[in-house]
Parts: structure tokens; C-alpha cells; sequence
């Protein structure tokens, strides 16, 4: 027996599309200096975020992030079925220990820098199965966390090449409800981890693109979608080179998406101004600027219906040095004014 | 055509290293080896001063050396402490990470950011990240000059 | 006429480092570029071409990472002069004693004194 809620060969289709009814983003004053900056609920002045690691400054983030997504819903942490989280530390540090004080049902998720996008997939899952009413998704990062686990030590003097870009610090939450008023989750594409055999760890945007515009062909084959269907198509962390990679690679199928698509990571930040070089990235990225920026427009009816491409780079910090390539992956979901 | 689809992986992943090639910005070599002359030219020059100095405070040849680079290493330390050390490097580069300025900064800045996993595992085990295979590779080769040096000379 | 020329090679053997750099792929990081000086060094002290650049140009030489391979590879020989065998173990490390001795104390206490600031 076919799947009664699968459309095609990966994407998922809600029966009672959930509803995002809130979301909570915290970011640091790099993000907030940025364009978005007014976009954000909440803003860091200290990295530490008062703490004395950089990890626990992430744990903090992410825990303010959903307590801020909660108060504006008035629920408590009890009235919450499932608390679905990530980030980029080793074993997803920050988000279990963020569950440990928030007390909700977790599961914990990993999808590199796909990470939320992963989250909203599964969320509305939970809810159009009937395994929850409300659930809770977040995901963290935090520049100096991020340079620390998979590059250098923030005070090396290192030049950073013009292809790299810049890990958002920050944490974006959303909370999603069977019920309840706020832009629908309609559909959603689980990508496959692809590998265009790129090997180079400062250019993200190279490693994701197609895994990005695997997603997208897939969703609009899928649903049999056109790309002007959607007001916007608007990628996690590919930032500037890996959007024109993914829009070339969208043309070799067909798809001219040109002026609607854009990327969370070209958003975030002026990079004339912040010397970003390539753009943001990071889970925050594409967290913070969905929670925050695309979901104000969605409810302000700028625009009516958004495909949001979460994209991750999948690798360790050891996987590079032994000569592997990096797999990129895209979860896309389409989000709608209600 | 910049990757065509209907191709096997191996000629799809070949063209997509070309496309993402000819769309990536590449450094700015001429500017960058112009600052990294001049700064490491300064912090030689730095040097010099400083050997001379020692020399004509009486120390011997070999002595007067090695406390300028025992100078030199406690101001990148500092300046890596300070938090300054990386935005000279950001414009500076191989000019100040190719001087014995590199070598210290590699240290602390290791060392800095594992203050959290304490004192032993941290601090005292990640001074030698860099520096370790720094020592390594330089003792081993020095090593073997001594002895062939020993055995034909 | 020492300081000049301290200027110049100093400046240009940093310059060959940003070209190694900048010329080469991700995979060529600055832990790299200091394995390769140190290691480059030791290697042309030991063929004697590493000396001569010293006595032109002082701190030049001296101060580049090549110079503390230099350093490295003159104490094992001058160690091979004075204990033989020995010398070969003992010489490297009697040469850059103060050296790493300063890295690893100041490195210490700067490191447990100051946190980074991101």
C-alpha cells in the first residue's frame, strides 16, 4: 500500500498542514548589526552571553530562543509534547543540554547546518501523525563553537579565504501546533545526501549547492510545482557563491528561478560592511532568518507562499584531513500564509 | 553547459569542480604578499634591533639569538592574549605567521581556547597542537644532519 | 647596512610564505606553512646554504621559522663537535632551549591569564 501522505518520491504532503504560532531567535551583534537586525526578538551584546565557555554561551542561546518562542505563546515547557533540537557542537552538546533544563520530551537532531529545516520536517510529522499537539524546534550556532570544532582557535592568525563564510552566532526556535494561527507547513522534501566530490572545507557553498538544488528539483517534480508558484525560494547557508552555483545547476534542469530565489546566509549580513566574505552560515542561519525575517513576511502578507531549502555540509573535523569529500544535503519545506 | 545531468557522476563531478572554479574568487596574492613582505620585513627588522642590542650589551653571538627570539615570542604571546594578534594576521599573513611571531601565537591561541577543559588536558596538552609537530619536524631533520655529521664528517 | 638587509630577506622569506598560502589549496593550513619553514631550514643549515644568509642579513634569517630550524640543525652539530653521538640527541634541543622554553611559559601563563575574545 501506496503512503497516503507521500507525494512522489520524497516529499510529504500534510493532510492538516501544522501551523507555526510563534518563534523565538537570539543572536549576537555581528547579526544584529546586519540588515535583519531589527528582525530579531533578542540580542546578545556579550559572545560569552555572560557565560565562561563559548559552549555554554550556545546552550544559553538556544534555551532563550525557545523560552522567548513560549512566552509569546503564554505555554509552558509541560504543555509541550516534543522539544526537537540541534546544533554543530561535538554530539549535539548544546541542544541536549538546553533539553535537560527545558524539561521536553527530546529528540535529538543532527542535519549539519539543516539542521531546523530537518526539525520542521519532523515536527510536522509528529503533529499531522497525531503523535503530538505542539512542538517545539530549535537549532544553534555560534561563531567561536563553530571556528573551534572544525577550523582554528578564534585568536590564530589565520587569513580567511574569500570562499569561507561566517557562522551565525544565535539560535532560532519556532513552535508548531495542530492549531492555532500562523503561516502552514504544507509540504516537505527529506533530501538525499549528495556528493559532487568537493573536498574543500572553506567553500560551503560548492559543498551544498547541488545537494540544495537536488532538493528543489525533487519538490517541484514532486508536486508537480512550478518554480513561480512560490514568492520566494530562499536556500539556509549557501551565501553568494553557492546561490549562483545552485541557480546555474537549477537552469542545467530546466528551472530559471532567477530573481525569487535568494539564501538566509546572503541576507544575514552586508558583506561590505562585515567582511563576512562569503556570507552567513551555520544552523542559526537559515534558524534565525526563517524564524525571524521570511516568517514576518509570510504573516505581514508580503509574501504567500515560500519554499525554504535548509542545507547542510555533512563532516566531521577529522573526515577532511583523511582525504574525504563532503556530502552536502537540502530539506526543503513549503510554508504558506493562512 | 555547466553540468549536464544525463552524464555519469565521475564527468557530472568533473564539470561541477570547473563551474564552482570559474564562479570562486581567488586571493588577492599581489596585496597580500606586498603586506606580508612589509610587516615581515618589520618584525625582522624588530629583530635586528634587538640582536643588536644584546650584542652590544656583551652577550655572545648565539646567546644574543636566542634572547631576541625569547623577546619576540613574549610580545605575540601578549598580543595573542590581547586578542590583537589575529586582525594583524587578517592583513599581515605569512608576515607575521612565518616569523618566530607565528610559532608563539600558535601556541597560546591553542592553549587559550582550552582553558575550559582544564589545566592539564587543556591547556598543557593543546600549547603543542601546532607547536608539537612544529618541534617534531624540526628536531627529526636536525636530528639526522647531527648524525650524519657524526658518521662522515 | 644590517638592518636593511634584515628588512628584506625577512620580508621576503615571508613573502614566499603567502605565496604558499595563497598559491596552494585548503589543505596547505598555517600549521603547515610552519612545519614546512622549520623543516625547510634545518634541511639547508644541514647543507651549509642556511649560514651564509645569516651572516648577510642577521635577524633576517634568524627570525623567520627557517632560522629556528637553522638553529635546530647548528646544535646538533656543534653538540656532534663537543659529545660526539650524544651531541646528535642532545644539541637540537640545547640550541632552541630558551626558545621553547619562552613559548611554552609565557604561552602557559598568557593562555590561563587571558580569555579569548571571539
Amino acid at each position: 500500500m501506496p503512503a497516503a501522505k507521500k507525494m512522489g518520491q520524497q516529499t510529504l504532503v500534510f493532510q492538516n498542514p501544522p501551523a507555526i504560532i510563534a518563534t523565538g531567535t537570539v543572536v549576537g551583534t555581528k547579526e544584529a548589526e546586519g540588515p535583519l537586525g531589527k528582525t530579531f526578538d533578542r540580542v546578545i551584546e556579550d559572545p560569552y552571553h555572560g557565560e565562561k565557555s563559548w559552549e555554554r554561551a550556545e546552550r544559553r542561546l538556544l534555551e532563550d530562543a525557545v523560552q522567548v518562542a513560549l512566552k509569546k505563546t503564554n505555554l509552558s515547557p509541560q504543555q509541550i509534547d516534543f522539544f526537537l533540537a540541534g546544533d554543530l557542537e561535538n554530539q549535539t552538546e548544546a541542544s541536549s543540554m538546553a533539553a535537560r533544563n527545558l524539561g521536553i520530551p527530546y529528540l535529538g537532531l543532527f542535519g549539519a547546518c539543516a539542521t531546523f529545516f530537518e526539525g520542521l520536517a519532523m515536527a510536522a510529522v509528529l503533529i499531522d501523525g497525531g503523535f503530538a499537539e505542539r512542538v517545539v524546534v530549535a537549532a544553534s550556532s555560534h561563531a567561536a563553537t563553530a571556528e573551534k570544532q572544525f577550523r582554528f582557535p578564534t585568536e590564530q592568525g589565520v587569513q580567511r579565504p574569500l570562499t569561507q563564510s561566517w557562522t551565525v552566532t544565535g539560535a532560532g526556535a519556532a513552535v508548531l501546533a495542530a492549531d492555532g494561527n500562523g503561516p502552514v507547513l504544507t509540504h516537505v522534501t527529506v533530501g538525499k545526501v549528495i556528493d559532487m566530490g568537493q573536498t574543500d572545507p572553506t567553500h560551503f557553498g560548492a559543498v551544498m549547492a547541488p545537494a540544495a538544488t537536488d532538493s528543489i528539483v525533487r519538490h517541484l517534480e514532486d508536486t508537480g510545482r512550478a518554480p513561480t508558484e512560490y514568492d520566494l525560494i530562499v536556500t539556509g547557508d549557501l551565501g553568494i557563491l553557492g546561490r549562483d552555483l545552485a541557480e546555474g545547476l537549477l537552469q542545467e534542469h530546466g528551472y530559471d528561478v532567477g530573481d525569487r530565489f535568494t539564501d538566509c546566509g546572503i541576507l544575514i549580513y552586508d558583506p561590505a560592511k562585515q567582511d563576512t566574505h562569503a556570507g552567513g552560515s551555520g544552523c542559526a542561519c537559515s534558524a534565525v532568518v526563517t524564524a525571524g525575517y521570511i516568517l514576518q513576511l509570510i504573516q505581514g502578507g508580503k509574501l504567500q507562499r515560500v519554499l525554504g531549502i535548509g542545507t547542510g555540509g555533512l563532516l566531521n573535523a577529522d573526515a577532511p584531513k583523511q582525504g574525504e569529500t563532503i556530502p552536502g544535503i537540502g530539506h526543503a519545506a513549503a510554508i504558506e500564509r493562512r | 553547459m555547466r553540468v549536464d545531468f544525463t552524464k555519469p557522476a565521475g564527468i557530472q563531478r568533473k564539470q561541477y569542480r570547473d563551474f564552482v572554479d570559474r564562479i570562486s574568487p581567488k586571493p588577492n596574492v599581489l596585496v597580500n604578499v606586498i603586506w606580508a613582505f612589509l610587516v615581515g620585513g618589520l618584525v625582522t627588522t624588530i629583530g635586528q634591533g634587538l640582536l643588536t642590542l644584546f650584542l652590544a650589551a656583551g652577550l655572545p653571538v648565539l646567546e644574543a639569538g636566542a634572547m631576541t627570539a625569547v623577546v619576540l615570542i613574549f610580545i605575540a604571546a601578549l598580543l595573542t592574549g590581547l586578542g590583537v594578534f589575529d586582525d594583524i594576521a587578517k592583513y599581515a599573513g605569512a608576515g607575521v605567521i612565518v616569523p618566530i611571531t607565528g610559532f608563539a601565537n600558535s601556541m597560546v591561541a591553542q592553549a587559550m581556547e582550552a582553558r575550559n577543559e582544564g589545566l592539564v588536558l587543556g591547556v598543557g596538552a593543546r600549547l603543542f597542537t601546532i607547536a608539537g609537530p612544529v618541534l617534531v619536524f624540526g628536531i627529526v631533520v636536525a636530528w639526522f644532519a647531527g648524525l650524519f655529521y657524526f658518521l662522515f664528517r | 647596512m644590517i638592518f636593511a638587509m634584515a628588512f628584506v630577506v625577512g620580508g621576503l622569506i615571508c613573502a614566499v610564505g603567502q605565496l604558499l598560502m595563497d598559491l596552494t589549496n585548503h589543505k596547505v593550513t598555517p600549521a603547515h606553512i610552519l612545519v614546512g619553514f622549520v623543516t625547510a631550514g634545518a634541511a639547508l643549515s644541514a647543507l651549509g646554504l642556511y649560514q651564509p644568509l645569516v651572516e648577510l642579513a642577521g635577524a633576517g634569517a634568524l627570525v623567520p621559522l627557517s632560522g629556528f630550524g637553522h638553529i635546530l640543525t647548528q646544535g646538533a652539530i656543534r653538540g656532534v663537535e663537543r659529545d660526539g653521538l650524544l651531541g646528535v640527541f642532545a644539541g637540537p634541543l640545547e640550541a632552541a632551549a630558551a626558545g621553547i622554553t619562552a613559548a611554552i611559559v609565557f604561552g602557559y601563563f598568557f593562555a590561563i591569564l587571558f580569555r579569548p575574545k571571539g
